[in-house]
């Protein structure tokens, strides 16, 4: 099986999608300046201006435009640089894209798939932060957050095949991970989670780049005798709880690792599920592992404190092992 | 409350004596070419907006309809005299007070009535209201109710029709309270850039909800703000149907033809609140009565009858067809099942089934 980087896995993704006449890209610098993080370059000089569409710096018009042409019959791919700035789109994509069917007494539905970045490298408040839980909370979006070359490949082609309008998380921190991706046209559902590592004595949900953190640190327990289990949720909306309370079922233990304030977060949503579901199974109080609760400071190590580390990771597992 | 009747209506007397001092006439130049037969038809559908936003009133009142009602009573020569100008490969968007355009566009009017009483048999299966009608089938795209949002949801059906080479224009209608936020911006630059079929449609009623156009836009002429854009625009009589329709079916086919798009600001007002709760205290009775005086609707009838289109008996006879035709259509919005529980179900939210239920059946 062939080995790729994320983001050469996303290329290869998005010249499968620009394959349909249909599909065109609408964002910022992902043409002429030649993409911020490098996953559209070349792009223009191969499908030029008309469906490599540098747009002005103006999110609401970029999300807005791309649902009216999905409404119409396009199948638009709409790339929001960091996510930090997809606010000044919110109301298109809660408003608008996530309603319209419903509102409409589906009649018509918003095949629009949106990229966009999580991320932090000493870039501050406004541009450090993860929105997931808000794009999850709305009914009517399908939403996201692949770890691996391989899905997020196999995901991009669900997410372009589905009618419905699809937030799909990148993470500027991943996108040089490698890992085997598979030839030929297999597709990774919408809605499905998966183990990525197994184990027998404690469960970590989480997903997105948190699944690397996670089996680093599940190579770093392993030298102790503790066997982690790992599941990557892959989708945020719908989300399929069913790995993970299998898992937990299991272990009868767990911690959640996301890479977003833990207030009303994900792993708040992740955790109650465990709760709700597994209440009978549960050995320990669940842990979770999050953004520490303040704007990301600037200072390296300020901001190192702040940011989900596998150190953390390890010390939240070991604190719920010791308390069963 | 500053009185506000000047400017405004100066304008448009001036623009109506523009008109008197002319050979021809927007009304002679529209009988020239329509012929008489389609001036009824015009007629006909400003009446059949009159009559039915006053049933949807009378209906309110009765508690059959619930939520907002935005009525578009004394605006009606606005959306009939610029829809009159779309072919079917055309696209309307609207605002929430959608109910004379989607009229004008040849929906339903049996399916909008069910709509608002909330019944499975509505043009929106009784989810969206009196905000959201819709019919795609006359490419109808919807009303909206986020101010100023469907304005680049417009441009995109408009990038669409470009791309797909359709030979399709878009027709946006919005407000003068739409006009002052980012959207309005966003689209008028994004359709200027790309040169994109939309003809922008400002129904400048003089009023953004209750507050006076002077205390919200520091340009009180709309069609000015194109200038920015380097966009064409203009300012006519929305009052005037036929006027209307002339300046706006030039807009039309400029947008069509490739060149770009177009800002239409069209004066009129709206003789009821701005919706069914409005108390108006931001204007004088008398205003109010004093533009209820050049009601376009009772204008154009007096038009077809003075020229000789029409006689008095047969405009009489056609307002009691479409008298019936309104009854009929709160018979079937009454005697219509309401929506089915499926809309609360995934089914109703997402287009494609779904992996996992969004939904967990075990919670109570």
């Amino acid at each position: 099986m062939p080995v790729l980087t994320v983001r050469e896995a996303l290329q290869q993704a998005l010249h499968e999608a620009m394959a349909d006449e249909r599909t065109f890209i609408i964002g910022e610098d992902i043409g002429h300046y030649g993409s911020t993080y490098g996953v559209t370059a070349g792009f223009l000089e191969k499908y030029g201006p008309e469906r490599i569409r540098d747009a002005p710096i103006a999110e609401a018009g970029i999300v807005g435009l791309a649902i009216g042409a999905a409404m119409a019959g396009m199948r638009p791919i709409a790339e929001i640089m960091s996510v930090n700035f997809s606010l000044l789109a919110f109301d298109m994509i809660i408003n608008h894209a996530a309603k319209i069917y419903s509102m409409f007494g589906g009649k018509f539905s918003v095949p629009l798939v949106m990229r966009t970045t999580n991320g932090w490298t000493q870039l501050s408040a406004t541009h450090s932060q993860s929105f997931d839980s808000m794009f999850a909370h709305i009914p009517g979006l399908k939403v996201v957050a692949p770890a691996t070359p391989a899905d997020m490949k196999g995901m991009f082609r669900a997410a372009m095949a589905d009618p419905d309008p699809v937030i799909f998380i990148e993470h500027t921190l991943m996108y040089g991970i490698k890992g085997e991706v598979p030839e030929g046209d297999y597709i990774v559902p919408i809605g499905k989670s998966v183990l990525a590592r197994e184990g027998r004595h404690i469960t970590v949900v989480t997903y997105s780049r948190m699944v690397h953190l996670s089996l680093q640190a599940a190579d770093i327990l392993a030298k102790e005798g503790i066997e982690v289990e790992i599941v990557d949720l892959r989708t945020l909306r719908p989300l399929d709880m069913s790995v993970a309370l299998e898992s937990f079922k299991k272990t009868n233990r767990a911690v959640v690792v996301t890479e977003d304030w833990q207030s009303y977060g994900t792993s708040a949503e992740i955790a109650t599920r465990l709760y709700e579901h597994g209440f009978d199974y549960l050995d320990a109080p669940i842990q979770r592992v999050n953004f520490r609760e303040v704007p990301m400071p600037y200072a390296k190590n300020l901001e190192q404190q702040v940011v989900v580390t596998t150190d953390r990771i390890v010390a939240a597992i070991k604190k719920v092992l010791n308390r069963s | 409350m500053q009185k506000r009747r000047g400017a405004t209506q100066a304008e448009v007397a001036a623009a109506s004596s523009l008109r008197s001092t002319m050979t021809s006439t927007p009304f002679s130049r529209a009988r020239d070419h329509l012929g008489d037969a389609q001036l009824v038809e015009l007629y006909r559908q400003m009446m059949l907006i009159r009559r039915f936003e006053e049933k949807c009133q009378e209906m309110y009142t009765r508690a059959k309809i619930g939520g907002f009602l935005h009525l578009y009573v004394g605006e009606e020569a606005t959306g009939v005299g610029a829809i009159s100008n779309l072919q079917p490969q055309d696209h309307i968007f609207t605002h929430y007070r959608d109910h004379g355009h989607a009229i004008a566009r040849g929906l339903n009017i049996d399916e909008l009535m069910a709509e608002l009483f909330g019944k499975d048999t509505g043009t929106s299966h009784g989810m969206g209201g009196s905000m959201h009608f819709a019919d795609i089938t006359k490419n109808f795209w919807g009303g909206y109710a986020i101010v100023g949002s469907h304005l680049l949801l417009a441009a995109g059906v408009a990038l669409a029709c470009q791309m797909q080479k359709t030979n399709g224009v878009v027709m946006v209608f919005f407000g003068d309270g739409a006009t002052n936020g980012g959207e309005f911006y966003e689209s008028l630059n994004f359709a200027q850039l790309w040169k994109l079929p939309v003809v922008f449609v400002c129904e400048n009623n003089l009023y953004a909800m209750g507050t006076p156009i002077e205390v919200h836009s520091s340009v009180k002429e709309i069609y000015r703000k194109a200038s920015a854009f380097d966009m064409k625009a203009m300012r006519i009589d929305g009052n005037d149907l036929l006027t209307v329709r002339e300046q706006v079916g030039e807009a039309v086919e400029y947008a069509r033809s490739g060149q770009g798009p177009v800002l239409v600001e069209a004066m009129t007002y709206r003789f009821r609140g701005h919706s069914a709760q409005d108390t108006q205290k931001y204007r004088s009775k008398e205003d109010v009565e004093q533009h209820r005086s050049q009601d376009p609707v009772l204008i154009f009838r007096k038009e077809l009858i003075d020229a000789g289109v029409s006689s008095a008996a047969d405009i009489d006879a056609l307002d009691a067809v479409i008298d019936e035709q309104v009854e009929a259509s709160v018979r079937f919005a009454d005697e219509s099942a309401v929506p089915g529980n499926e809309w609360l179900t995934d089914s109703g939210i997402y287009a494609a089934p779904l992996a996992t239920a969004t939904v967990d059946p075990d919670l109570v």
